[in-house]
């Protein structure tokens, strides 16, 4: 009996561990952000920093001005979420509630893949079909630009929409749908106004995933954005928050103002991101109280 | 009792196999050298003293503060070969230095191969980067938007192509792209493209630009009349002699041997 209590205790200790290598990670993750991106902050001014219009990091006057990364992101993603909310939600439907099973296996295998192709193909493809495309449909001289990130990340934040949307209307009651047509509903309309309904918090987490996953994403971004500092105009090149950091980290040395500024960049990135993850925990959480 | 057997042969086995990781770690300290300098130069000292360490067991430190700063510091005796991505001036010189020429970056002014445009003289492209020049017809081509591709601020290239176009701070860019194969890929897509890559890695998915009539060849870098180029030059100091070991890494660096390291790293080898 004793045995068993010291055995249970030693596995207990052992998968506390484990679970605070995450909580860990994340508080090491935060610290160091904190650390080394506040420096930058506290010498450009805080001001200058957020909401300065010009970015000129290796010039013999340097700028650090990131707002045109700040609204590039913001408007990137929402550009994304314009795109692929609507397909994605639609999506969703239609495999949960109207697509026979077999459509439904062969489609939901392929929202799989997609999810699980990694960003530097969607960057690749992006630039040698995308961007192009864009050139001669639109009649521009280059087809990069925030135009070509935001239908790249549309494309990437569709599995996410889909999957998590998909989950939320199965995990409508069937009971619900079943009363609807007793009313004399037809399926459309029991689709739209009972399950969706229903299941309205779980497709608003899917959404803020998405976002998430857009304003996150750098290296499909990097290849089709054209990355000048520019601020964003649909057929101008754009450089996003993330690009920013991932575009001058090579060469920018150790302990320099550049460096430190990117940081403060990633810091200011890191900020987005925690608030998408407040949201959706609030999406979250009303769902679990209803 | 088998079990415990088993789990120390298991043991014994890992531990036999972290021993092998721990090797003599360089039977001595044989010294160091230390470069300091250019930061285009990063990708061709990291390489030959990569090689150097390889072969001798002398470690190479190199601390990349530019080439004024590498230049001051060899003459302050911070360091035993400064690196300078410029040629020496005459006041440098009158101090007692010695710049000997290690390597030319050149770099290939790019455009899409059906681009009719073929020569642009030194001026004429850096008019064009600056923005001064927006439309192909105004050099001999169609009628498009030049699209003005570049690379991203702090890049080595970058830097070399604007310090000899003496473009510095002032280019106009539609892209800024973070490796020379982007570039490349980018301007062979793009018929209005130009761009510039070290020369080495320059395909036949683009077009090379003669520059004032002269073509961006090895022989012609070497002899100085392509111009788009830049030496990389080691500088030592004429009347202290180097280390023993710093004196061992000028010989490998200008030896046959590290030609072929040289030019791998997309510069051409001065000897």
């Amino acid at each position: 009996m004793r045995k068993n209590k010291i055995f249970e205790d030693i596995v207990h200790a052992i998968f506390l561990l484990l679970g605070l290598i995450t909580v860990g990670c994340v508080v090491i993750i935060t610290v160091y952000l904190i650390i080394s991106g506040i420096p930058a902050i506290k010498e450009i001014g805080l001001i200058n920093f957020l909401f300065g219009k010009e970015w000129a990091s290796t010039a013999a006057d340097p700028k650090f001005g990131i707002l045109p990364f700040i609204l590039t992101s913001i408007y990137g993603t929402a550009g994304a979420i314009v795109i692929g909310v609507p397909v994605g939600f639609f999506t969703a439907v239609y495999l949960s509630k109207i697509a026979n099973s077999k459509v439904r296996a062969i489609m939901e295998s392929a929202v799989n893949l997609l999810a699980g192709i990694p960003s530097v193909v969607y960057g690749l493809v992006g630039m040698l079909i995308l961007v192009p495309a864009i050139r001669k449909t639109f009649n521009v001289p280059d087809g990069s630009g925030l135009l070509a990130a935001i239908v790249v990340l549309a494309i990437m934040i569709l599995p996410n929409i889909i999957k998590v949307s998909i989950t939320s209307l199965d995990a409508v009651p069937i009971e619900y749908e079943d009363a609807s047509y007793a009313l004399g509903a037809s399926p459309i309309e029991t689709f739209f106004k009972v399950s969706v309904p229903a299941a309205k918090s779980g497709i608003a987490a899917a959404v803020v995933l998405g976002v998430g996953r857009a304003i996150g994403e750098a290296m499909a971004v990097m290849m089709v954005a054209g990355n000048v500092a520019n601020m964003p105009s649909l057929f101008q090149s754009v450089r996003f928050l993330t690009t920013a950091v991932a575009s001058e980290m090579a060469y920018s040395s150790p302990g320099s103002l550049q460096r430190n500024a990117l940081f403060s960049i990633a810091l200011v990135l890191y900020m987005f991101i925690m608030l998408i993850n407040a949201a959706l925990n609030f999406f979250l959480k009303r769902d679990k109280e209803k | 009792m088998k079990k415990i057997i088993r789990l120390l042969t298991v043991m014994l086995l890992l531990l036999s196999v972290l021993a092998g990781c721990n090797k003599p770690n360089g039977e001595e300290e044989k010294g160091t050298v230390a470069t300091d300098g250019s930061t285009s130069m990063s990708k061709v000292i990291g390489a030959l003293g990569e090689a150097f360490e390889a072969e001798t067991g002398i470690t190479v430190t190199y601390n990349a503060t530019g080439s004024g700063a590498g230049i001051a510091a060899v003459l302050e005796g911070r360091c035993d070969i400064g690196l300078a991505s410029r040629g020496l001036k005459q006041e440098e010189k009158d101090k007692g230095l010695v710049g000997t020429v290690l390597a030319y970056d050149g770099i290939a002014i790019i455009v899409h191969p059906e681009n009719p445009v073929s020569d642009l003289d030194l001026e004429t492209i850096a008019k064009i980067y600056t923005g001064e020049i927006t439309n192909w017809k105004e050099v001999g081509g169609d009628d498009a938007e030049i699209v003005v591709i570049g690379r991203e601020a702090g890049s080595g290239t970058r830097d070399g192509f604007e310090d000899i176009t003496k473009t510095k701070e002032k280019c106009v860019y539609r892209q800024e792209l973070t490796s020379t194969g982007d570039v490349i890929t980018t301007v062979g897509s793009n018929s209005a493209a130009i761009g510039y890559a070290s020369l080495a890695s320059v395909k036949e998915s683009v077009k090379a630009l003669t520059v004032g009539g002269v073509k961006a060849t090895e022989a012609n870098i070497q002899n100085g009349s392509y111009v788009v180029q830049r030496p990389f030059v080691l500088v030592t100091k004429k009347d202290v002699k180097l280390s023993d070991s710093a004196q061992k890494f000028f010989d490998y660096m200008t030896s046959e041997k590290a030609r072929d390291i040289i030019s791998g790293t997309g510069v051409v080898p001065a000897n």
